[in-house]
């Protein structure tokens, strides 16, 4: 069972997508697994056969069990697997009843638009169905909690906040935007995304982990995009060597994150990947976030709203697109000074979109 | 196209990006983001089903006509109607 956050003890196996017998390669997906994070594919990280399946379906075990037996065979590659089990339609929040009221979705009649399976679906089949174990209530809730519990007591924050004039980017991505087919278009958030990641280059320190009491430095820059579910809780899954892609491919790879953290399909690595989280939180109207720090990361960069704020051009004021870009990060690991230069970076880079 | 089937296929990209929620329940005349807790991935989602769906492409500085459901019904009625006679040359 995969660790898939800091503070994750225990997952529920839900599917076994491959048996005894099968081939596996590196990356493939084998089981799903509930977990405080939601519904997540579980990859190997091995090639070679499915030798035995020792935790059945069903049963929820600690982290760290073994789940399966795989026997490793260099050489030839493997053969296809069977078909994946089709992957119910299903929204988070039925979903997450479902796992309260031990339903399985895909014994579920849908009744919902293109056949999704609806929170009233899940009640159906719950009366329907003789009386089962519960799992806890707001399981994501506890767990978020502990973890921030965690990083308040353990981890020395310090906080700095920058106002970063956004009129090139904004310019620049309206235009950008307007010679983009529909299914091309970027968003702000992206290039935000892609400065942070940029930036990380610059003052490296900030893209690590604790660990054992010291600071593993991250060659790669995995950046964990927080996305917060339609009802409530959020999971911050790793867009994976995010200042090494073009613009246009961070894109889609954001919106595919997006779309698998709300409706179930996360990879088990991209849970447990992220070197840095980058939180934005201004379409609920918030300007300044002041970010808790996910452990084991050091640090995480939050965005607040894009307002229109006077703002002082060569001794005029004129009106200006303005982000607050906030860091908050790990006293043991850094100091004021580098966070500030951080900032700096984030502002410079945003000032040449084009280069992003 | 008729503005119930404009609302109909409206109703159908909606249920995509949320799916739990219920049409009938939708109130036409009030923001779609609050009511569905929309973000702009959902909205550019939602223009990307439009398109998908009736193949008008959206210009970003339109978005804000969906804001409700009665706006966007309006919009793509307008929209459709203006380019009809051109597709019909």
């Amino acid at each position: 069972m995969p660790i898939l956050g800091a503070d994750m003890t225990a997952g529920t196996l839900v599917a076994w997508h491959k048996r005894p017998g099968d081939a596996v390669k590196r990356g493939d997906i084998i089981a799903e697994v509930e977990t405080d994070k939601g519904l997540i594919d579980v990859e190997v990280f091995v090639s070679g056969v499915i030798d035995k399946i020792l935790v059945e379906r069903g049963a929820t075990v600690p982290t760290g069990t073994v789940l399966a037996q795989i026997r490793e065979e260099a050489g030839a590659p493997a053969p296809p697997g069977p078909e994946a089990p089709r992957r119910v339609r299903i929204s988070p929040a039925a979903r997450r009843l479902a796992a309260e009221l031990a339903v399985d979705p895909a014994a579920v009649r849908a009744t919902g638009p293109g056949d999704a399976i609806t929170r009233e679906d899940i009640e159906h089949a719950a009366a329907a169905a003789p009386a089962r174990a519960r799992i806890d209530l707001g399981r994501m809730r506890q767990t978020i909690g502990a973890a921030m519990a965690r990083s308040k007591r353990e981890i020395p924050h310090y906080y700095l906040a920058t106002a970063i004039d956004l009129h090139r980017a904004m310019t620049w991505l309206g235009e950008e935007n307007g010679k983009r087919p529909v299914t091309e278009r970027l968003l702000a958030g992206i290039l935000l995304i892609k400065a942070v990641a940029l930036a990380l280059r610059e003052v490296p320190e900030l893209n690590a982990v604790w660990r054992s009491g010291e600071v593993v430095p991250s060659e790669a820059i995995h950046i964990g995009v927080a996305v917060s579910l339609r009802h409530g809780g959020l999971v911050a899954p790793a867009l994976h060597d995010a200042d090494r892609r073009g613009l246009f491919d961070l894109m889609q790879g954001f919106r595919d994150l997006v779309q698998r953290a709300r409706t179930g399909g996360l990879r088990s690595s991209e849970l447990s990947d992220p070197t840095i989280t980058v939180t934005s939180l201004g379409e609920q109207g918030v300007e300044t976030v002041f970010g808790i720090i996910y452990p084991p990361q050091v640090a995480i960069v939050g965005f607040g709203k894009i307002v229109e704020r006077p703002w002082s051009v060569e001794r005029a004021i004129v009106s200006r697109p303005v982000v607050t870009a906030t860091l908050a990060a790990d006293h043991r690991v850094t100091d004021g000074h580098r966070g500030g230069r951080f900032l700096a970076a984030l502002d410079r880079l945003l000032q040449a979109p084009e280069r992003l | 196209m008729t503005r119930d089937e404009l609302r109909a296929t409206l109703l159908r990209v909606l249920g995509d990006i949320a799916p739990e929620a219920d049409p009938a329940s939708l109130k036409p005349g009030v923001e779609l983001r609050d009511q569905l807790d929309l973000d702009s991935m959902d909205i550019l989602n939602f223009v990307v089903g439009l398109h998908a769906a009736l193949g008008v492409e959206i210009p970003e500085a339109d978005y804000p006509k969906f804001a409700t459901l009665d706006g966007g019904v309006a919009y793509l009625a307008s929209r459709l109607d203006s380019e009809a006679p051109r597709s019909a040359r």
